[in-house]
């Protein structure tokens, strides 16, 4: 239990440490780095719940997949990041201000909520309940009660691929391209012509 | 003993950061996606400690279709980004009035 809670003060700090850094580091490719660094200690906070199913989802999206997208635009674009900073000093002290009272406001309710709801009752987190591994317990719900949501959510990735597509395509003008029906199309008449050519003389288009 | 309250305030810590962040960085777009990814990943965090102590595994479920938003939200935002750059050639977001809504 000892461990455990070295372990969850650990994973915690570091998960805050990581986000508060991702907000204030000059150079955004350091921030999706913490960023990366914040998932991860998430994914074992997540582990420490029994979710680890989640947790190794949490890895292979976040980190594998939209981490590394971040990494991959904030490197492609040449941007100047100090002009972007301008306002950082100005909206400090409101943005802080805003900030402090939220979390104020959400760990009260936090605190009352957990200590007096539905789930003060149990006094050690279960993950996966039944006693199978938690992977198979989601597995049973998902494909059975959530199988409608499910397909909704790879829709969802369907349109937004699609639409990722069809915002960043472009057609560079100059770039010869194949069109089937047009060579097709193409007819004798069309393709050539005949041009009566004096002796001597040479020909110009 | 590390109870639910400990997860919450976790969860309720790195949201904050998350608005926080928006209003801090109000011209990077980058920073705001991150922002963005942060504060999901604490309704995430609440969602997954919910589910555990309620032994109840739809929470888990429910930050899963969380997840796939998010990861759609991250490439449709970014490919926006990537074509307002090419038409702008900067990415300061705090006055862009192109479409003149």
């Amino acid at each position: 239990m000892a461990l455990q809670a070295i372990a969850f003060y650990l994973l915690a700090f570091v998960t805050i440490a990581a986000g508060l850094l991702v907000v204030s580091a000059k150079n955004p490719v350091h921030s999706v780095l913490f960023l990366i660094t914040a998932f991860f200690s998430a994914a074992g906070l997540f582990v420490l719940l029994g979710a680890e199913f989640l947790a190794m989802l949490l890895i292979v999206v976040y980190v594998g997949a939209v981490a590394v997208l971040f990494l991959f635009v904030v490197m492609m674009l040449d941007i100047d990041f100090e002009a972007l900073r301008d306002g950082f000093a100005q909206y400090l002290p409101i943005g802080g201000l805003v900030g402090g009272v939220l979390t104020i406001e959400m760990i009260m309710v936090a605190v009352s909520v957990a200590t007096n709801g539905a789930a003060s009752k149990n006094a050690t987190p279960l993950a996966s309940p039944g006693g199978v591994s938690n992977t198979e317990a989601i597995g049973r719900v998902l494909y059975t009660d959530y199988i409608f949501f499910f397909q909704a959510a790879g829709l969802v990735l369907l349109v937004a691929m699609i639409g990722a597509i069809v915002l960043t395509l472009r057609h560079k003008p100059g770039v010869k391209r194949q069109d089937i029906g047009k060579q097709v199309a193409r007819t004798p008449k069309t393709g050539m012509e005949l041009v009566q050519i004096k002796p001597g003389e040479g020909i110009s288009e | 003993m590390i109870g639910l309250p400990h997860y919450l305030i976790v969860a309720a810590i790195l949201l904050t950061i998350g608005v926080f962040g928006i209003f801090v960085n109000r011209k990077n777009i980058i920073v705001i996606l991150m922002s963005i990814e942060l504060i999901l990943l604490a309704v995430n965090i609440n969602l997954v400690a919910f589910s555990a102590y309620l032994h109840n595994v739809v929470g888990q479920i429910f930050a899963m279709f969380v997840l796939t938003v998010a990861a759609a939200e991250a490439a449709v935002g970014l490919a926006i980004l990537v074509t307002f750059f090419r038409n702008r050639g900067d990415i300061a977001v705090d006055d862009a009035s192109m479409m003149k809504g």
